[in-house]
Parts: structure tokens; sequence; C-alpha cells
């Protein structure tokens, strides 16, 4: 490792660049985070790009050239140019015979190509070579490759040959040959069928990186197939205890724990294989319970893998004693101020609540906290537990907390969720219509125009059908209720589409049904929404049929209706709209507000939204009409299937009678599929058919479009008139309907709806008797926190909290401060290092400079570099020409002769070094609030980093290099 | 399975990207903008989970730590043990510390080839393959040792000015 090291350093040292890489790749990212804009960004790439493809073409580049090219070139794509004209050259690369360059091309063609990509067909051939080669490092490079760019069609060519390497000496090459038919595997399952044996052989590896390896495609073929690896418990569950008893080398302990990542993955196929099988569970219950025992709490991976523990017991075949210890678990998890813990806990508890409801009671206040958290990730998981956990006991204040939730956020797909969830709860879970229709109101009111539609078609049903066996009472209070609680929401701006639909048809059927309302208010708050969403046809056309049944229920009643002023513009306006749509219900309106109460009545009868349209479809009603027509000497109608023949018999007739040979030709033309009416229909009364047409959308299925056709067919007889109308027909027809979904509703049969309320009901029943968890009751809603409160003295007991949380809440302070010290210490002595050897002897200004921060760092440098002119002539110790603009040249000047290191040296042969650090951090701490790192490691603890950091400035700016104001925390260590 | 890893700095620059499923440039450059608007606006001292589905799609999760400038961010799915992505984080930040003594940002913009070859050994084609960050050290030390011994081989001769190995 150190050796590496200074290899490492050597090459970065010795060669021109440093860091291995040539001055103008190190200009370039230099520039790039020194870019003030994106613009300056983009420029400085494009720049790049055309210098890339310059020379790139130049035939004759040095290997070594080419290889940083291809570099810049996976820089340059990662931050989001296309690079695409450099690929070729990439993919050359893999040609090469030099290690270094094989994989440099192997890296660039892995991020640039997908498996399709036209040039992989020129590396197949060079990754079936180079599988063979004896350098098993190539051999890893191209199973690197394998994995990312053979796509199905080319994995014939290669699989032969990683299944040999299935047996290679090194265990790296068996672990990536494992990992490549494990991709083989997941790109086309049955490309590998016949070899799936070599993945059980493997696990019985010498290495435990491959049995390790092994794992992940055993994971996935034991989550499609079960059953066939049965037989494999007993040998995970042994290869779990060896594990767990520390057997494996010590190189594969993590943070004091026994190969943490295989434990993980062992306990999760054994979760799979002891799901439902309790023999196979007996198996494992010894060795998960000796894990949950010692498993170190205290530690990230440990928790880790207690966590997939717990997930394991949830899923095998239940045991008491791990159940015990897995809520055990959970408890600390839940108790814990770490949101990760938190977090875990939360999703643990969903677990086992599944086997164990009662688990949840002892949680409940942790729940809640979790849910008032500001951490999203915490809440939005609490939500999900408690979507689980819902009964009709707790809706209320579940679905409440959700919307409320729903209200504060604005990640649209999110919302979308939440909002459906709810919905799903209500529908579910309602204890009541009124609630129901409250909770759906507000969804839509917040996020209507994310909700599903059918959500809109399913309240508009509840409210017309109710509950049935509530009797009409309670519906039309519900109805009502309804109502009110429209006309208060409508006023509201910018309301979502779906829901004014809900509303305009709301108010149309029952605004004034319970004569509470005048049918002039309602027609003028109709009216206000139609012009106040004048963008929007559906609002305006469900607006329009509102406006209609209004009118037309007062006419029913006998009253007079006096059409409103702003409404009879409004009808004017869609009369000459250039929706088809809208026209037709505007003049629908018009038409059947012209009619007598008694046409009124048969075409739109109060309250009738839920009863079952009847269709005649033989459109007997017409009979006496169509007899009148034929007593007046109109031609009778001809079935199609008799036309044709009709058309050999007018073209013998005489020419004089063009009209019918013309429109016995017009039949031909417009081949029309209609159902055949019987040819005797009396004739019918127009009244009728005039009343037919505008028959109010909303009740319309499908086949009453055929109807309203039909009898204005059969009307006049003449194919020139049916012609005509079918082009209306047309246009009309389907999208006319289909524009109007509301019209599926109301006519639909009310079964499925029924269905789910009588679930519901009978659901609250059954679980109100049980009542499982009290946390949530109904009357807990209004005042959560008091609730809160009560809970919390019962459950914990008020003063024990706040005496957990306060010694952790030191600690974490503590923790900061830790963080910040290293990291100014480190910055600090960044600064120090620019500083000319004679000025670190005097240590009073860095330490001032360094407790503020904000300042510039090169700022001070300039003035320190101003002070070290004064001083230098003092120092003996003077290196170099130590003049202010060119300071830089001091540096080339120390580290050409010591490569860096000298600097170092200088530093550690003032014997000030370590005490000057110490006050630094005296210093920082005593500032306390500078820069806050994260520091999420308190375990892994290091030294003073100073002289690293100044050796790894020293070589940076020895590249002429320099971090930018901007960006003056490059060198900060990352888990200092 | 893994489907990406993702660096960057806290100003939102990727220092680092590797998706283990194929995505276009612009899509990637897409993903990375969305997830630091996410980062970003997290405040500290909350989980280290981020819901993305709205980002990467349908079940996928998100886990991410904060190391001085940088966020490290793994993107996965559901078969996928949050806790224990968190660590794999930290086996890959440690091994980079190993391979580089007190790793900084700066290491990471200059040695982005040396971070490919770390990766590859801990993640291959979205799985973790090992997670011994000194079992990767050797693995690592042995490639540059190789690659070292092929430079001074094949180099020497052409470039005139000090690439010594």
């Amino acid at each position: 490792m150190e050796q590496l090291k200074t290899i490492g350093r050597e090459l970065a040292m010795g060669s021109q660049g440093g860091f291995g890489q040539s001055k103008e790749f190190l200009d370039l990212i230099k520039s790039i985070g020194e870019a003030r804009s994106k613009a300056e960004e983009e420029r400085i790439i494009i720049h790049e790009m055309e210098t890339l493809k310059r020379r790139l073409t130049d035939p004759d580049i040095p290997k070594r050239k080419m290889k940083e090219y291809i570099i810049r070139l996976v820089y340059v794509e990662m931050l989001g140019h296309d690079a695409s004209f450099g690929y070729i050259h990439a993919v050359k690369m893999t040609h090469d015979d030099n290690l270094l360059l094989k994989r440099t091309g192997y890296l660039a063609v892995t991020l640039f190509l997908n498996e399709d990509h036209d040039l992989i067909i020129l590396i197949v051939n060079t990754i079936q070579k180079d599988l063979k080669s004896d350098n098993y490092l190539i051999v890893c490079a191209a199973l690197n490759a394998v994995c990312r760019l053979i796509n199905e069609e080319t994995i014939p060519a290669v699989l032969p040959q990683v299944v040999e390497l299935l047996g290679h000496s090194k265990e790296a090459v068996r672990k990536k040959a494992i990992m490549a038919l494990h991709r083989f595997h997941q790109k086309s399952p049955s490309s590998i069928s016949h070899l799936l044996s070599n993945f059980r052989k493997r696990l019985c590896d010498n290495d435990p990186g491959v049995m390790g390896a092994t794992l992940c495609p055993l994971f996935d073929l034991i989550t499609t197939d079960v059953n066939s690896y049965k037989d494999l418990v007993v040998s995970f569950v042994s290869i779990l205890k060896q594990v767990a008893e520390r057997r494996l080398p010590k190189s594969y302990d993590y943070h004091q724990m026994p190969a943490p990542f295989i434990q993980i993955k062992l306990l999760k196929i054994l979760a799979l294989l002891g799901a439902g099988d309790k023999q196979a569970s007996e198996h494992m219950y010894t060795v998960v319970g000796d894990i949950f025992k010692k498993c170190d709490p205290l530690s990230n991976i440990g928790n880790a893998v207690l966590y997939q523990s717990i997930c394991c017991v949830s899923s095998i075949y239940p045991n008491p004693k791990l159940l015990e210890a897995a809520a055990d678990v959970i408890s600390r998890f839940l108790k814990s101020d770490s949101h990760n813990l938190k977090y875990m806990g939360i999703d643990a508890l969903g677990r086992l609540i599944k086997l164990n409801p009662d688990i949840a009671e002892q949680h409940q206040l942790a729940v809640i906290d979790c849910m008032e958290d500001p951490d999203d990730t915490l809440k939005r998981k609490t939500f999900e537990l408690l979507y689980t956990m819902t009964k009709s006991t707790n809706v209320e204040v579940i679905v409440n907390r959700m919307i409320d939730y729903m209200i504060s956020i604005t990640d649209h797909h999110y919302k979308t969720y939440i909002a459906s969830r709810c919905v799903k709860l209500a529908e579910e879970f309602a204890p009541n219509n009124h609630w129901f229709i409250q909770i759906i109101n507000k969804v839509f009111e917040h996020a209507g125009d994310l909700v599903n539609i059918k959500v809109a078609h399913d309240l508009m049903r509840l409210i017309a059908e109710g509950f049935r066996e509530d009797g009409d009472t309670v519906d039309s209070e519900l109805r009502s209720s309804a109502v009110e609680s429209y006309l208060r929401i409508i006023g509201n701006p910018k309301l979502p589409s779906a829901f004014l639909q809900v509303i305009c048809w709301v108010l149309g059927e029952y605004g004034t049904a319970d004569g509470k309302y005048s049918a002039s208010y309602i027609a003028g708050k109709l009216c206000d929404v139609a012009e106040a969403y004048s963008n929007d046809e559906s609002v305006k056309a469900y607006a329009v049929t509102a406006l209609m049944k209004v009118y037309a229920f007062e006419k029913m009643s006998g009253r007079t209706v006096d059409i409103l002023p702003e409404c009879q513009s409004l009808i004017e306006e869609l009369s000459a709209s250039h929706s088809t749509d809208l026209q037709q219900r505007a003049y629908e309106l018009q038409a059947t507000i012209g009619l007598d109460a008694q046409a009124v009545g048969n075409i739109m009868p109060a309250d009738a939204s839920c009863e079952d349209i009847e269709v005649d479809k033989d459109l007997s009603f017409l009979n006496n009409y169509v007899q009148q027509s034929l007593e007046n000497g109109a031609q009778p109608y001809i079935p199609e299937s008799q036309r044709s023949r009709m058309d050999d018999i007018s073209a013998i007739k005489s020419l004089d009678q063009r009209e019918t040979v013309s429109h016995s030709l017009r039949f031909e033309a417009y081949e029309l599929p209609r159902p055949p009416v019987p040819t005797s229909i009396p004739p019918i009364s127009p009244a009728i058919s005039a009343e037919l047409v505008p028959v109010p959308e909303p009740y319309h299925p499908r086949e009453t479009h055929q109807s309203t056709s039909e009898p204005s067919v059969s009307d006049d007889g003449s194919s020139q008139v049916k012609l005509r109308l079918d082009g209306v027909q047309k246009k009309w027809g389907r999208p006319t309907y289909s524009s109007s979904p509301g019209s599926s509703v109301s006519t639909s049969t009310p079964s499925p709806q029924k269905a789910v309320n009588g679930g519901s009901q009978a659901d609250s029943t059954g679980t109100v008797s049980s009542k499982p968890t009290t946390y949530t009751s109904r009357n807990a809603e209004p005042e959560i926190s008091l609730e809160k409160q009560k809970l919390a003295a019962s459950l914990f007991g008020g003063s024990s909290k706040t005496e957990k949380r306060a010694p952790s809440a030191t600690h974490k302070t503590t923790k900061t401060h830790h963080g910040v010290n290293k990291a100014h210490a480190a910055k600090t002595t960044a600064v120090l290092a620019e500083v000319p050897p004679p000025d670190l002897l005097d240590l009073g200004e860095p330490t001032v400079t360094s407790s503020a921060p904000s300042i510039d760092p090169f700022k001070q440098l300039e003035g320190l570099l101003d002070e070290s002119q004064v001083s230098s002539t003092d120092n003996s110790k003077a290196v170099g020409p130590n003049k202010e603009p060119d300071f830089m040249d001091l540096y080339y000047g120390t580290t050409m002769t010591g490569q860096g290191s000298n600097f170092v040296d200088l530093l550690s042969s003032n014997k000030d070094d370590l005490d000057f650090t110490s006050e630094l951090s005296k210093v920082t701490a005593n500032t306390g609030q500078g820069e806050t790192i994260v520091s999420n490691l308190a375990q892994f603890s290091k030294g003073p980093n100073a002289k690293a950091s100044l050796e790894k400035d020293a070589v940076v700016r020895q590249m002429g290099v320099t971090p930018t104001s901007q960006n003056p925390n490059l060198f900060k260590d990352l888990l200092g | 399975m893994i489907r990406a890893v993702i660096v960057m700095n806290t100003q939102g620059k990727p220092r680092f990207a590797k998706f283990y499923d194929f995505q276009p440039v612009e899509k990637q450059q897409e993903l990375i903008r969305s997830v630091y608007g996410v980062l970003c606006s997290r405040a500290e001292n909350v989980s280290n989970f981020v819901e993305t589905e709205s980002i990467f799609g349908p079940d996928s999760r998100l886990v991410y730590k904060h190391f001085a400038t940088l966020y490290f961010v793994l993107v996965f799915n559901s078969s996928e043990n949050e806790l224990a992505m968190l660590d794999l984080i930290q086996v890959f930040v440690e091994t980079l510390d190993k391979c580089f003594r007190n790793v900084c940002e700066l290491d990471l913009v200059f040695n982005y080839s040396k971070m490919h070859t770390i990766l590859d050994e801990i993640i291959s084609g979205g799985q973790v393959l090992e997670t011994s960050s000194s079992e990767v050290m050797k693995a690592v030390e042995e490639i540059s040792k190789l690659e070292t011994a092929s430079n001074s081989i094949n180099f020497v001769s052409k470039t005139v000015s000090g690439w010594r190995g």
C-alpha cells in the first residue's frame, strides 16, 4: 500500500503535469472549476471538444497522449456534452496491447456505448481474445466490459470463454466471471439456463469473495423460483453461521463486523427460502437468533444486518422468540436519534405489523413523531406505514394528515401518489358519506388535476346514489350538504377542471332540489363558472348542461323560467362556439326551455341520473310517425340487404328518374353500417322526434346515439336528407359523447360502487369490535397534540424523554465541533502552505485569518506575501526569488529540488509546527460556526492531516493549478 | 441491483458518474441535475435516504452521504438494503482514502480513471462484488503495478520528459 502511494505520488510529481495528466488537462479542469456561469463552462467545453476533435484525427499521436485524450473525452461527456466523435478512438484503444491503454479503452467504451451500439461489433472480437489472455488483469478488464457491452445476440460469442473462466486460478477473475454470467442471466435467462448449476458449484468456492459474489445471482434465481433451491437452505444456514462466528479471514471484517454484506445477502436469501415454509424456517431460527445477539447495535453496518434480520424474521414462518427480538430492535431504532434508523424502524415496523398488529401500539408516539418530522423521506415512509395500518377507526386522522401533507408539497409525482392513496383509503374506510365527500372535495381542491378522472365519476355517482339502504332522507341531506359545500367552494380561484365538472354536475342535478336556493341563484353561479373558466371547454359543457337541468326542473315544477341576462349571453356565445359539443349543448338548452312542462319532464326527469335508461332499439315509438309519412306519400325505408337489388332495378329505369338513380348511387358510396330497421314503420308524430334531438347529454348511453339518427332517417325517407344527416352524425356523434365523460357515470349500473360501500360497511363493523389501535380515535382528530402529550405521559413519562435527548444533543455538537476543527486546521494549513517558508514562523496571522472562513484565502495570501517580503530579509532561509507577482515560481524552485516533500520538511523542522495546529483548532473551536461538516464517522478518526494536505497542495501548486476562491475546499479531507 | 453511482460536489458539479443501465448523455445530465436539486434542498441531520421514484422511475431509492465538499450518491432498487448501501458508500470512500491518503475532492478530479478502477472492483454490473476495502486495494494496487510496468516498457523510449515509473 505504502509502496503504491509512493509510486503514485512520484509518478504524479515526476510527469510534467502531475497526477499523471498533462498540464493541458489540468488547465481544463481548473478553468471549468473556475467558470462563473453555465455559459462560460459550456464555452470552455466546446472549445475543448474542438481541440480534441482536431487532435484525434491526427494520424500519429503518441499513445500516451491518446490515452489522455480519451480520458478527456470521458470527462467532457460526463459534463453532458456529446463526445460521440471520439467513440471510435476509444474502440481502437481496446485493441492496443499495452495494458494501461487497453484498460483505458475498455473504461471509455463501457461509459460511452450501450449494448446495442453499432460499434460494439468491433469490440466483441477483442473481448473474445482478451478473455483468453494470460494476463489476468486483461481478462478482468474484458469481463468488466462484457457486463456492460454484450447484448442478447452476442452472448453466445463470449459465453464459452466466460464459463471457462469460472475455474480460473485467480479469485478476482472467478468473481467477475460469475458477475458476467449473472448479467447474461438478467439479459436473457434462456441463454444460460443450462449453466445455472455453475452458480451452485461456485457457492463452495474457497474464496469468500467469490462465494459472496455467487449470492447475487442465486438471490435472483431464488426470487423467481424458490422451490428448486430449497435443498440449499442447509448450506446457506451453515455459511451464515460460519460468517457470524468469524470464520472468514480478518480482511472481510468491516467495522468489527464479520463480512456484513455477505450476511445481509444470505439473510435476504433465507427470507425468500423460508417464506411460508415451516420446515425450512426451522433450520434458520438458531442462526438468526445468534445474529440478533451478536450484532453491534452501535455501528451503522451492525444495524443494517439487524434490519435485514428483521426482514428475514418477518418473512419466514413466524417464531415468537425471534419476533420478540425483532420488536426489541425496532423499538431501539424508533427511539434512536438517527433519522436513518428511524426510517429503517418505520419500515421494519411495517413488515412486522403484518404478523402482529399489536406491536404498533407501543410505538404510537414514535410513529407520530416520525410523521411530524421535517424530513420528507421519513414522513413519506411513515405515511406508507400508516397506509397499511389504516382501519375504519383511524382513517379520519390518517387521511387528514395525508391531506395536510399533500397540500404542503409541490412535488407532483408524490402529490399524485398521495392523493390517490387518500382517495383509496377514503373509499375503503369512509365512516360516512358526508365525510367521504368532504375528503374527496379537499383532494380535488388541492390536487384536482393530478387525480384520476374516475375518482370524479365515482364521487358524482356516490352523491347521486347515496347509500340506498340509508333511505332517501339521508341521501337528500347528503346532497344538500354537497351542494352547500360546493356553493362555498365555487368562488375559490383556480379550481381544477375535474373538480369543477363535479361541482357543475352536482349543482345542475341537485342545486335546486331542496328548495333552499333559487334557480336563478344557481344559474348565476353556473354562468360565473362558465365565464371564469372560459378556456376550459369541458367545464363550460358541464356548466351549460347543468343550466339546462336547472331550468328544466324549474319548468317542470311549473314555475316560470326567466333566463338571466348573463345566461342568455352565455348561450348565445356558445351557440356560435367553435366546439360542436358546446354548440349542441347550447341549442339543446334553448330547445328544452322552449318546450312545455310535460315534454321537459319526459326528457329531463328530476333526480333520475341513476335510473337505467331503457333503449328501445326497435324505435317502436316512431311507428305512428312513419305510418303517417307513408300515407302522405313518402318512400318506404329499404333495408340495406335489399338495396343492391334496388340498384339494378333503378339502373334499368328511365333516365329522367335521375334522383332515384342518384340516391341509390349515394347509398352505395356511403355504405352505411347501420342495422336494418323494419320496413313497415308506421308514421309517428314529429313532435316526439324533435324532442329526441335535444336529449340531455348525461343521459345518453352509447346506444342512444344510434337512435337519435335513426328517426331522422326514417323521418323524411329521402336519401338526400339522410346523407346530410350522416355527415352531422359523424361530426356530432362519437366525439361529442366521448368528450363528456360524465355521461358514462350516470348511466352505468351502480353495482361496483355499491359493492365497495357494502364491503367497507362490513369492514367497519368487523374492526370496531376488535379496536386494536387506540391512538387514532375519532375525537383525536382536532387536537392531536393533546392526545400526543397524553400518550407521551402514559408511555414514556415526560421527564425521561427530555433526559434522553439532552446528552445526545451535546454529543452531536461536540462531534460537529470536532469536524470543524479539522476542516479549519486543514484549510488554514493549506493557506499556510502557500506562504513562503519564512512566514511559517509567524503564526499569529494565519490563526486570525482562519477564524473567518468567508474571507478569500487568496486575498489573505497576497497580504501575507507582502509581509513575507519584509520578513524574508530577516530570514536567513530565504528560498528563491521572493517577489510577489511570481510566487508560483518560488514553488517551482523549491519543489524542483526536493519534490514537494521539502515543504513538509521545512514545516516539520519548525518546532512550533504541532503547537500551531492545536492552537488553530482551539481558535476554530471557539469561533464555532464556520463551515460545518457532517461527520458521520465517529469511529473513523484520523490524526491531524496537515502534513498530507500540505504535500498535496505543494504538488498542485507546482503544476500551476490553484484552487480558486470559489472552491477553496478542494483540499478538504473527505474523511476528515 | 445498483443502478447508478454519482459523485458530485456541493455546487452540483458532477465529479464522477456511472450508470449501470445505459442512459444517454442528456438523460444522465438531467438525472444528475435533479438529484442535485433534491440533495441541496435537504437539511442537515435528516436521513440519508431519499425517495426518487419521480426521478429514476418506479422501484428506485437513493442513498447519499455528504463528505466535506462532495455528495456520494447510490441509486438502487428494493432488492438492496438502505443501511448497507450507506456503508457501501463508506467502503468506497475508505478505499479511495487508502488509495490517495487523505482523499480530497481534488484527488477525485485528477484521478478520474482510477476511481473507475476502484469502483469496478467494488461493484460489477450493478451488483456488489467486493466489500472488503483491503481486498479492493490489493486488486487496484496490482493493476497499478502492472500498468506502470507496461508504461515503462512502452513509453520510456517515446517520451522524453520524465514519465518514470
